[in-house]
């Protein structure tokens, strides 16, 4: 990496050259900037919510919140001002996934449901950001209660891919994470925070060319997060780059005693982490990623990701984790049959939609038929019906021990290697309207990534290069658990030799 | 003693499992910081986590853990050092999340043994299957309003204990004995403070009957929230006349869930098994299993109290009460704590009288409890010293007693004001004797002449001249000396 001075001249230059845009820049290089005082957060933030406005038709965002991102960036200035900076993310514009609760703000989880919700509390993990300093530009679209692989269930409409091709479909984002996924790689916030319960933040980032992270079950708390599917759900960030993410993340996890499973362990210093080096770094290449009818494409961008590490220094090996072919099943068991509980709440009594009927039974029937998109009502039954009695043992019991044996081969595979490399996803960003037919074809969106959410493993996505059809590709790495250094600094170095350079084709950034 | 129906056809025992729900003494509820206060406005104890806020999550109280291992430990069971709670599903308006948080497979507490103490001084051993912890649910008000029901989460997510008996229980005596039995334990550990008007305790009744001679389980109900040791005991005769009836007239007792009237003193139909809930439990996944260790459970062994089984056989065994006198005392924890401190160092067997039949009998006149009687355990510890050392008579020691009781005033002062104090001045009680010789020569003489009734006229003569002071047997010695009686 040049020094900073350096890249700064660079990037003043490309400014007045009307070229980059304050709302363009990395957290890492927009700190930089603030910090010396060469651009202040309001200045910045004034830049990512044009952005916004010219960026209506992506449909990224449920709720924009202009005057208070921009009365929270004034508050930036006058503690930079008194050099008072919260850190690392004092004044960085982050957009947050509708699904983080946060207070006085309305909070929708995109579903009809939790209509007029706002709720008198903030999430930890927004909570954190705050206290770093950050500013929140708004809460972004997603997939209803981040149930979906492509944004396409939310109450409030698809969002749409920033990339386009030249057939005049617009593509989907991914999902859940769609709307911090195509803010971020439409440049409408510096950064984002996504939740990743199967796959949910690294496929949506690997369709919008950005990086998507997420950590280790329990690095992040997940009190004041609407809940999907507990034992999996962790928040993550979605950057420009893997230095933005280890940035993004040391704002945002921590030990919380409001969360029994988040972990009581001293958080690292991630950025420190990235070191460039990767010489003798152990990288798995698992063998049963490789799948009958893959896309040629992928298991190109997968090889050229081996490589790409090979050539940085690391030794690549090759592993194996014999049960992966489990791993999407059982999460489609494990997952709805927590959602169905977590959902009960949502009942019409107490907050947002209720549907009145002539009985309590019916009052419940009607708020949650008309309350619930088909993709929530399909895991919900799903859910019910894998923990029914007669059907506990054989779906819900065999799940568990599923993902007993797939953690198992993690550890095993750990004994050899220090992270692992994957495909992020089957394929580039599919139009809207696919793949909606059946949703089994959708579900298998998440084939890659699932094993190491079932697994509790932290892990990333880095734009690898692009498909045949010129859209991202993401590259997928895992680490062992708490191990989000490791992690880094091995993305780091592929997102370098990877250097992905390309921005959203078709989609003009209001300039 | 068995408990047998006599029908037309057989004679049917009964066959009763109790379930109990005993609210866990603590400041805040199981899994979040809300108070559990009794009686606050609706609404007013309620947190976030309570009303199943989106995003909220359970935080498990320690304090309930320790409190459930305590009464395991009071209940002769086996302490999980590994337990799980999980989500039973259901919906209900006051049941915010949609589930309640229990255990199920894996509860904290297994297999009690409890002695329950019956009418006739005998004893008999119930098993106990399991001890668990739950949140309980809110409450729903239906007499409000005509058409709206309203709810308040005050009690949503206040710690229960389920305590679950083994169907070993064959009448409505023992039902009785049980319920009293563990309401006197979690009293003694401070657990629960087994307030069943209150429904800090409540109990579930699965009934059966089966003709005598049978060994199998024939079909139960159960019967709902009975809260008190009266309607209880009521509903178990009832519901199991009833279900001899059915069987005898050719019919079927039905699996249900059935609830009692006060007023009928019967029971309903509340839902049949074909109604009942699939409850779709799975372990909750917020939570993390609790795992204790061998130390901490220890650690709160040590800090057990003496329970009233271990109390009453102390009793005794070292003051020689009987088995009566001993039930009667340690049932209670303030009655057992208030004769433990009238019986230190002085007669047991007289403290045992004194508080059984005195106190007893004038706090019961005056409708009061132990904890609000007048006469302070020290002072009527005092009363016994002045009667052992033979500062007052027996007799005086009741006229004492009741001024105590009615002024709450220590018994030596009272007999220092009133001068009430025992003659033992054998001269003063001489003179007395020989007055009351000279003024009744004529009883005088039948004395002499060998009717020994008539010197217990004297005697009260010359208690009547001493206002009862003259100590007794000392009146009586003097009197027969004289007389020669």
């Amino acid at each position: 990496m040049p020094p900073v001075a350096s890249r700064l001249i660079l990037l003043f230059r490309k400014w007045s050259n009307k070229m980059t845009k304050p709302n363009e820049l990395t957290i890492a290089d927009a700190r930089d900037a603030l910090t010396k005082g060469d651009l202040s957060a309001v200045e910045l933030t004034t830049s990512c919510i044009q952005a916004m406005d010219g960026a209506q038709d992506l449909n990224a965002f449920i709720t924009e919140t202009p005057e208070l991102s921009l009365e929270r960036a004034a508050q930036s200035d006058a503690r930079i001002a008194k050099k008072e900076s919260r850190g690392a993310l004092e004044g960085i514009p982050i957009a947050v996934k509708d699904l983080y609760c946060t207070e006085g703000v309305l909070t929708t989880a995109a579903s009809h449901i939790l209509d007029g919700f706002v709720p008198p509390y903030e999430s930890t993990v927004t909570e954190n950001l705050r206290n770093a300093g950050s500013v929140m530009t708004g809460k972004t679209n997603l997939d209803e209660f981040a149930m979906g692989s492509a944004n396409v269930t939310s109450h409030y409409g698809p969002v749409k891919n920033p990339w386009k091709l030249d057939d005049g479909k617009d593509r989907v984002p991914g999902g859940s994470s769609g709307g911090s996924a195509a803010a971020v790689a439409a440049h409408l916030s510096l950064g984002a925070i996504g939740t990743d319960t199967g796959g949910s933040i690294r496929q949506p980032a690997s369709f919008c060319g950005i990086v998507g992270m997420k950590p280790t079950y329990g690095r992040c708390s997940r009190w004041g997060t609407v809940a999907f599917a507990s034992s999996l759900d962790q928040a993550g960030p979605m950057t420009k780059t893997v230095r933005d993410a280890a940035i993004m993340l040391q704002g945002m996890a921590g030990h919380d005693v409001k969360d029994s499973t988040s972990v009581p362990m001293v958080v690292p210093d991630f950025e420190a982490a990235i070191t460039g080096d990767v010489r003798g770094l152990k990288v798995g290449i698992p063998k049963e990623y490789v799948i009958d009818g893959a896309l040629e494409e992928i298991s190109e961008i997968w090889k050229k990701g081996a490589e790409m590490l090979r050539d940085a220094g690391a030794e690549i090996i090759d592993i194996t984790l014999p049960h992966t072919k489990y791993a999407l099943p059982a999460y489609y068991i494990i997952a709805p049959a927590e959602a169905s509980s977590n959902l009960s709440r949502y009942d019409g009594v107490r907050y947002g939609l209720r549907v009145e009927g002539d009985s309590l039974d019916e009052m419940y029937a009607n708020t949650r038929g008309e309350g619930f998109g088909d993709e929530v009502k399909r895991r919900i039954l799903i859910g019910a019906y894998v923990l029914s009695a007669g059907y506990y043992d054989a779906y819900y019991v065999k799940a568990q021990q599923v993902r007993s044996r797939i953690a198992e081969d993690f550890n095993t595979a750990f004994q050899d290697v220090d992270v692992i490399l994957t495909p992020t996803a089957p394929s580039t960003a599919f139009a809207i309207g696919e793949k909606m037919d059946d949703p089994i074809v959708m579900y298998m969106n998440d084939v890659f990534t699932v094993p190491a959410s079932m697994a509790g493993l932290p892990c990333i996505s880095v734009p690898g290069g692009l498909g045949d059809d010129g859209l991202p590709l993401g590259l997928h790495l895992i680490s062992k658990p708490f191990d989000e250094q490791t992690l880094f600094r091995a993305a780091d170095v592929l997102e370098r030799q990877a250097n992905f350079t390309a921005q959203p084709k078709g989609w003009e950034i209001n300039r | 003693m068995s408990y047998i129906i006599k029908g037309h056809k057989h004679d049917w025992e009964i066959v009763i499992g109790l379930e109990i729900h005993a609210q866990v003494i603590s400041n805040s509820k199981l899994f979040s910081g809300s108070a559990t206060a009794f009686g606050s406005d609706p609404n007013t104890q309620v947190s976030l986590i309570d009303a199943a806020m989106p995003g909220m999550l359970p935080v498990i109280n320690k304090h309930c853990i320790a409190q459930a291992v305590k009464t395991g430990l009071g209940l002769n069971a086996k302490i999980n050092m590994y337990s799980v709670f999980e989500r039973k599903n259901y919906f209900y308006a006051d049941l915010p999340q949609g589930y309640q948080i229990t255990q199920f497979l894996h509860p904290i507490v297994v297999e009690g043994l409890l002695t329950i103490d019956m009418e006739d001084g005998s004893t008999r051993e119930i098993g106990i299957e399991r001890l668990h912890m739950e949140q309980d649910a809110g409450k729903s008000i239906h007499d409000k309003d005509p058409r709206r029901t309203f709810i308040d989460l005050n009690r949503a997510g206040v710690c229960l204990m389920e305590i679950v008996s083994h169907p070993a229980m064959h009448s409505p005596e023992e039902a009785g004995a049980y319920v009293r039995k563990v309401r006197s334990i979690v009293r003694y550990l401070e657990t629960c403070d087994g307030n069943m008007e209150e429904g800090s305790m409540r109990a579930d009744v699965n009934v059966s009957v089966r003709p005598v001679g049978d060994t199998k389980l024939w079909t139960r109900t159960e019967t709902k929230n009975v809260n008190s040791v009266r309607f209880m005991m009521q509903a178990i005769e009832f519901e199991a006349q009833r279900q001899v009836e059915v069987w005898e007239a050719g019919g079927e007792v039905k699996q249900q869930t059935r609830l009692f009237d006060p007023d009928s003193g019967e029971t309903r139909s509340m839902r049949s098994k074909e109604e009942a809930h699939d409850y779709r439990y799975f372990p909750c996944p917020d939570l993390l299993p609790i795992e204790l260790t061998q130390s901490y459970v220890d650690d709160i062994k040590a800090t057990m109290p003496e329970l009233p089984d271990a109390k009453k056989h102390r009793l005794m065994s070292d003051n020689g009460l009987s088995a009566y006198d001993a039930d009667v005392l340690v049932a209670e924890r303030e009655v057992a704590d208030y004769f433990e401190i009238v019986a230190k160092g002085r007669d047991a067997k007289v403290a045992a009288n004194w508080v059984i039949s005195n106190l007893f009998g004038a706090l019961k006149g005056a409708e009061k409890g132990i904890l609000e009687s007048p006469v302070s355990a020290e002072n009527l510890g005092n009363l016994l010293d002045l009667l052992a050392d033979d500062t007052i008579s027996g007799r005086i020691a009741k006229d004492v007693f009741e001024i105590m009781f009615s002024t709450g005033q220590d018994p030596a002062a009272i007999v220092e004001e009133k001068g009430l104090k025992q003659i033992t001045d054998t001269g003063a009680i001489e003179a007395a004797v020989d007055q009351a010789i000279a003024e009744n020569p004529e009883q005088a003489d039948e004395v002499r002449a060998g009717n020994g009734k008539a010197i217990g006229w004297f005697v009260g003569q010359v208690m009547q001249k001493t206002q009862g002071k003259a100590n007794p047997q000392a009146v009586n010695k003097l009197l027969r000396d004289k007389l020669g009686g």
